[in-house]
């Protein structure tokens, strides 16, 4: 359920009384509303479910996330290597 | 694309079925509960990578399989009428009503339309003030802070001719629905990620432990399915069974706060018949009744609609798990995506869809 | 919660084939051939031969022509990087082109939408003046008829057209066999994303644009350069479903490799954002070619040096035969099958 995809925040205004802004997919992009990441400033990354940032990215989550996945694969290859 | 790409990564995915494979000393049945994670396994041909020990069973996170079939004879009912611009969200439109669905309403005229975002409908409804503008808001909890504020937005703006058809779901007690039932065999779950998003894990820890089963919310990309895995695997060898989050980068413990507080103010827990499955207490959302002039149902009076599902496929087997698509006789026959005899067969993210899409032994004529 | 009984739980009635013409019965998908199949085969082309290839090969006097029709309904009528005129042209040189004839000579038939402004239409008609001038074909013939407001949808093209196959030339979807190498001639999806961009109903935006482009005189530079098995435009129903239609007509097992599908950024990411298969997405000035394996590496070269050929790639081979199915090796390393597109796609959301 529930197709929700990263982009990046390029521009954020006021429309109708909500808080939206202009993202970018990658070449992509699309008005969206910001109403539920008030929070959310030009550059930031939120995750985008039928035209609703739902949550911003978090970078240092995610680099952690992929630092313990690099531990994972350095452990393979010695153990390969073994 | 940032925080996609980098999780698509085929060393690190190997790196991951390596520990799966190292770790896993028996046989377990793990359900990761939302249809677009099902989608995920099968569109990247992991689901066939796991070890054979490790058997994926496919949830009911699939909000198009279950709205149930009296809801959708209600869009259908009231998008033919001829004052009437209906919009959806596009899956919507193939899912078999009692007697037609959504495209065939189009093809005789209808003017049905499909949407991005809920907010696009409300625009039309202010751009079309000569027509009653409806929404057909479905979805599980990802979608309903959207659809919550289209609704929200139309009283903010004195908008009287916008009206929702509601048939929101929630996962929770879905889960306990599986977990008590007689027939159960999950052992773990893969947690919808952006449900999450939205509402936290709060819930989760409490059912883990009641049914002492491992929660792990879950990403969508190969990578973050893997690691739900993994973290799901480590708790059913060591007997353990708790709430964890492996998709960091995206779903706090408390979810946002702010989402839920308007889907909170426009809407209120409501029992929810799952089609497929029936009637499960307390487990969805209906409109509050300070937003009732928006309701479609009662604004044209569509009443109760009767309906009734014959028994010729097993949606229910298969949306909780029993079952898979492969072992359901009519499945790739009687029933195809052209033909679907069941709503699974339909929504790009329905087991039964995703199975014959990518999963079919293919023997064309 | 209490014990919760699953027994007992029912599925939708089946609904069978709908009783009129619904979108996806134009989306060049599963429901297209089964109209196809079901309808128009056996009452009107049983006395002719079937290829189901994108021309009919007719013989006359021992020469052989390739002949094709196509009708444009195409919605915006302009669109980033073409119009339904350049459209108009293309779709059948390249249907010509695709049996590796060389185009002669089109047909146009005009279907006006009473108030269609003549600056529309002048705009339409210089566009395909140039789209036939590049390919070197001329309009043989023409006819207009104007239907009242609301009979149709502001314009309608149909063009229908003639080439000549050169003796030696055989190419037909039926042609694939073991061991060919599959070559696409570009990125995979600019079209059906550029003019989806260009309708205002889903609301975003993009630099993309169609790649809608005549692509006879790559394929002479093809034929020239090595033994050519099958041609396909992938139009409607995109590359999976001309992929499956070859393995259906050839009987052989394809395999392709999502890594090396050619696509550009922006139609990944409208694919994400819409949760489309590219591999569904229309094209207009792509194709798909089967080319003799020890061949593949020259016709390649050939197609990086011609016009609309810059950024051709082998995608995958004809890995058996005896057994029509398409096999996907996804970019992690799993196997999926690719399936034609089934009805019209639509994004999809939850």
């Amino acid at each position: 359920m529930c197709l929700a995809i990263p982009g990046k925040l390029t521009d954020i205004y006021e429309k109708d009384n909500l808080r939206m802004a202009k993202i970018d997919f990658g070449g992509i992009a699309r008005e969206i509303c910001l109403e539920y990441t008030p929070e959310a400033k030009v550059g930031d990354y939120a995750l985008v479910h039928v035209g609703f940032a739902i949550s911003l990215m978090d970078e240092e989550e995610a680099q952690e996330t992929l630092r313990l996945l690099q531990e994972i694969a350095d452990i393979g290859d010695e153990l390969n290597e073994m | 694309m940032k925080y996609l790409d980098e999780y698509r990564n085929p060393e690190k995915v190997k790196a991951l079925l390596r520990e799966i494979a190292s770790i896993t000393t028996q046989n377990w049945v793990i359900m990761e509960i939302c249809g677009g994670q099902t989608h995920a396994f099968l569109h990247h041909g992991l689901d066939a990578m796991l070890p054979p020990q490790i058997e994926l069973v496919h949830g009911p996170g699939c909000p198009v399989c279950v709205t149930p079939l009296e809801q959708i004879d209600k869009a259908i009912a009231i998008a033919s009428r001829p004052d009437v611009i209906f919009t959806s969200y596009g899956d919507m439109l193939r899912v078999p009503g009692s007697t037609q669905d959504l495209f065939s309403v189009r093809a005789k005229g209808g003017d049905v339309r499909v949407v991005y975002s809920p907010l696009d409908a409300v625009g039309l409804a202010e751009a079309n003030p000569d027509k009653e503008v409806v929404f057909f808001a479905i979805g599980f909890e990802t979608t309903a802070p959207a659809n919550a504020m289209a609704v929200l937005q139309a009283k903010n703006k004195n908008i009287k001719n916008f009206s929702v058809i509601t048939s929101h779901v929630r996962v929770p007690p879905a889960m306990e629905a599986i977990l008590g039932s007689k027939s159960n065999r999950v052992q773990a779950f893969l947690a919808a990620g952006h449900v999450c998003a939205v509402m936290g894990f709060h819930e989760y820890p409490s059912i883990a432990e009641k049914y002492h089963v491992p929660i792990v919310v879950t990403g969508f990309e190969p990578i973050d399915l893997l690691n739900g895995m993994v973290s799901a695997i480590k708790q059913l060898e060591a007997g353990e069974s708790i709430a964890e989050n492996q998709y960091q980068r995206a779903v706090k413990f408390g979810g946002n706060e702010s989402a839920q507080n308007t889907i909170r103010s426009v809407f209120q827990s409501v029992d929810r018949k799952w089609r497929g499955i029936g009637v499960i207490p307390q487990s969805g959302w209906g409109l509050s009744p300070d937003f009732a002039d928006f309701d479609a149902e009662i604004k044209f009076d569509v009443g109760d609609i009767l309906t009734q599902e014959s028994p010729l496929c097993i949606a229910g087997e298969i949306l909780q798990g029993l079952k898979k698509p492969t072992g359901c006789p009519a499945f790739g026959k009687e029933c195809t995506p052209q033909t679907p005899l069941g709503a699974p067969m339909v929504s790009a993210e329905g087991a039964c869809a995703a199975y014959y899409k990518y999963h079919r032994e293919v023997t064309h004529e | 919660m209490n014990e919760f009984d699953f027994e007992g739980y029912t599925c939708p009635v089946p609904i069978r084939p709908t009783e009129t013409v619904i979108l996806g019965h134009g989306s060049g998908g599963t429901l297209s051939r089964d109209l196809l199949r079901r309808l128009f085969l056996p009452d009107l082309g049983t006395a002719a031969p079937r290829s189901l290839d994108d021309s009919a090969v007719v013989e006359m006097n021992g020469a052989r022509f390739a002949l094709t029709t196509d009708s444009h309904v195409v919605s915006p009528l302009f669109f980033p990087g073409g119009d339904i005129g350049r459209l108009a042209i293309c779709g059948t040189v390249n249907d010509l082109a695709m049996v590796g004839a060389r185009p002669i000579a089109l047909t146009c038939g005009f279907v006006l939408e009473e108030g269609l402004p003549f600056e529309t239409l002048q705009r339409v008609v210089a566009s395909m003046q140039d789209a036939a001038k590049e390919a070197g074909v001329y309009i043989a013939a023409g006819d207009t008829k104007v239907v009242q407001k609301g009979g149709a949808d502001k314009l309608f093209i149909n063009t229908s057209g003639m080439g000549a196959i050169a003796d030696g030339v055989n190419i037909s979807g039926a042609n694939a066999k073991e061991g060919d190498v599959v070559i696409a001639s570009g990125t995979i999806g600019d079209h059906g994303i550029a003019v989806l961009s260009a309708r205002e109903d889903l609301g975003f935006e993009t630099a993309l644009e169609s790649d809608v482009a005549p692509l006879n005189h790559l394929i002479e530079a093809m034929l020239a350069a090595g033994e050519i098995h099958v041609l396909r435009d992938p139009t409607r129903g995109g590359l999976a479903t001309s992929l499956v239609e070859i393995s259906e007509q050839s009987n052989v097992t394809i395999e392709i490799e999502e890594e090396k599908l050619p696509y550009k950024p922006a139609v990944k990411a409208a694919c994400e954002m819409l949760g489309f298969d590219p591999l569904f997405v229309a094209n207009e000035g792509k194709l798909v070619a089967f080319v003799k394996g020890d061949d593949a590496e020259m016709v390649l070269s050939a197609m990086k040096r011609a016009k609309y050929g810059e950024d051709a790639a082998i995608i995958g081979r004809v890995i058996g035969t005896g057994k029509s199915q398409v096999r996907l090796k996804t970019a992690i390393g799993g196997t999926r099958l690719v399936d034609m597109l089934p009805g019209e796609m639509l994004p999809r959301i939850c």
